[in-house]
């Protein structure tokens, strides 16, 4: 206990003495996780954005107006014994319209009530095992007769859509999205890393012969090396605060507004703040105790 | 060695320190090895620039030897061989009966513990105050609060900083840093005390102070062997003188007489024999 606080005090000592460099390593970490607290949410948020589209994959059904109760009841039977089909849902027409009703706003969703009539068809909504058997599914609903036109299991289908063209659409961008900012995020990590690194090695090279005193009055290695572990902790941490402190200002001034007018911006489900803000203290910290401890390796060689 | 027992001095802590060297030689065959013993110990730099061929001596516990030669002669690689900053080519250096060498690096700092040494250049801890210096040896060997509070500033009194203990090194003259050196090395009571060139950078009042101070510590029982290149004050002080040339022991002359005189009359006629003017020092 009394070694810990010696310890700690030493580590205060050597900041106080040379706050110049202390400084310029704290402001290092300071940007890197402020770049860091900005990059991860996004590229999460595109991940999440691609696993969204590929849950969504499966096919509708819409069915003519004029489709009784026992062939809409026939139909789900079959649709159920369909091999790959997991799930059926039947979106009656006044569902489909409050489902629409609820994803409009404002205005349009006025509008929608000034309609008289409903013009949106009932539906089967299909979930199915794999993306990979959309095609298969498909074909069984609606195969392809001698004509070359589908011909559909039951009279009561208009038409079957799936989403199948959107979705890869939807993948490949955010996929590339992804790439790119993986990349970049990678770089910047390796980056900061160095920097971070190099800052702590000029101020642990300015007091190399103060660690050289230090080991001819006998002290061992993690003697020497826990005050310099313990700044490098204290130095992550302050610059890991400032960060998350600009990161939450960041969130509350700019995009908790945004999120309430655009629910664009709401809509993407991201990594939470605390999460994050665990992260990016963590890391922050582990790498620069990390950093002092083993630049401090060559000068500790006996 | 008969000259070691008749100095019954030593204060309790140093028996302390002895007890436990006396355990630890047990496991020796030797039943009381020299503090020091160097076996044909050859030291090649890297390049191929032989410091050392092969150097043979024994010193005694208790023992005041000075190490002379010219400039370049191997003396500071002797002392750093001695607390294993480097380490020889060939041969062996015993510390207390122990092979140095074959310590593995993590046991490195515990002997560094039990030598004690002082260097031309101080070697202080530039932002720390002369009792934070003194006081960082006694903490590195992990030594409680109170024990660091007790004889820190009893090891300061001693060397006669008392009043300087708040000061930072570059606020002292040469003299006084080499006292806060001393005082380093000195606190933890090691058996053995090395100075390398400790009066290198002093005039010679000055340096008779620092000499004096060594010859105190060497009455308390410790082993005291100064490396220096000032001729005159080794001639004076008349103690056992070892030359090395070129890498080579060319001369160990065990000098006689003024053993017993004390720390006083030793400084009184070291002053005389230089012909420095002048009182007691502090």
């Amino acid at each position: 206990m009394t070694r810990l606080l010696f310890f700690v005090s030493e580590a205060f000592r050597a900041l106080r003495r040379s706050a110049a460099p202390s400084i310029a390593a704290i402001v290092t970490i300071v940007v890197t996780t402020l770049l860091l607290g900005v990059l991860i949410p996004v590229l999460k948020a595109s991940e999440d954005k691609t696993a969204d589209v590929r849950e969504q994959i499966g096919l509708n059904v819409y069915l003519y107006d004029d489709a009784s109760k026992a062939e809409i009841e026939a139909l789900e039977r079959k649709l159920l014994a369909i091999e790959h089909v997991e799930a059926v849902e039947f979106i009656s027409k006044d569902k489909a319209a409050k489902i629409l009703a609820g994803r409009l706003e404002g205005d349009l969703r006025e509008s929608l009530k000034e309609l008289n009539s409903n013009p949106l068809p009932a539906s089967f909504a299909i979930d199915i095992d794999d993306p990979e058997n959309l095609r298969a599914v498909s074909n069984a609903i609606a195969p392809v007769g001698s004509d070359g036109k589908p011909q559909p299991i039951s009279p009561a289908i208009e038409e079957v859509r799936d989403a199948r063209q959107d979705a890869t659409k939807i993948t490949r961008v955010t996929g590339a999205v992804t790439v790119v900012l993986g990349i970049l995020a990678v770089l910047l990590l390796v980056a900061s890393l160095l920097l971070v690194g190099n800052t702590i090695r000029l101020s642990i090279y300015a007091r190399r012969r103060e660690v050289e005193v230090m080991r001819l009055v006998g002290a061992t290695n993690w003697f020497i090396r826990w005050p310099f572990i313990i700044e490098g902790v204290i130095v992550g941490l302050t610059g890991a605060a400032i960060a998350v402190a600009i990161l939450w200002l960041g969130k509350v001034t700019v995009v908790d507004p945004l999120s309430e007018s655009f629910a664009l911006v709401d809509n993407f489900s991201t990594m939470g703040f605390t999460p994050l803000v665990i992260t990016l203290v963590a890391s922050a910290t582990i790498v620069s105790a990390l950093g002092s401890g083993i630049t401090l390796r060559r000068f500790l060689r006996v | 060695m008969a000259l070691t027992r008749s100095r019954k001095t030593t204060p309790a802590r140093t028996r302390g320190r002895a007890a436990k060297l006396a355990r630890e030689r047990r496991t020796t065959p030797q039943p009381k090895p020299p503090i020091v013993a160097l076996r044909d110990a050859t030291v090649v730099y890297p390049g191929g620039h032989v410091a050392l061929e092969r150097v043979s001596l024994e010193i005694e516990r208790g023992e005041f030897a000075f190490v002379v030669g010219p400039t370049g002669c191997g003396k500071s690689t002797l002392i750093k061989m001695l607390i294993r900053e480097i380490q020889p080519a060939s041969g062996k250096v015993l510390i207390a009966g122990r092979d140095i060498n074959e310590l593995p690096a993590s046991k490195v700092p515990l002997l560094r513990r039990r030598i004690g040494t002082i260097f031309q250049d101080f070697k202080l801890l530039p932002n720390r105050t002369v009792y934070d210096n003194v006081a960082y040896a006694l903490q590195v060997i992990g030594a409680s609060r109170a024990e660091i509070r007790r004889k820190t500033p009893e090891i300061i009194r001693l060397v006669g900083l008392q009043s300087k203990i708040h000061n930072y090194p570059d606020q002292l003259s040469g003299g006084e840093q080499q006292r806060v050196s001393i005082a380093r090395a000195f606190v933890n009571h090691p058996p053995l005390l090395l100075a390398d060139e400790p009066t290198g950078n002093l005039d010679p009042e000055t340096s008779i102070g620092i000499m004096q101070l060594l010859y105190r510590i060497n009455r308390t029982g410790t082993t005291v062997l100064v490396v220096t290149h000032d001729r005159e004050m080794v001639d004076k002080m008349r103690r056992r003188v070892i030359a090395l040339e070129d890498g080579r022991l060319i001369r160990d002359e065990r000098a006689g007489g003024y053993h017993d005189e004390s720390t006083r009359e030793f400084a009184a006629r070291v002053r005389h024999e230089l012909g420095v003017p002048g009182d007691q020092p502090e």
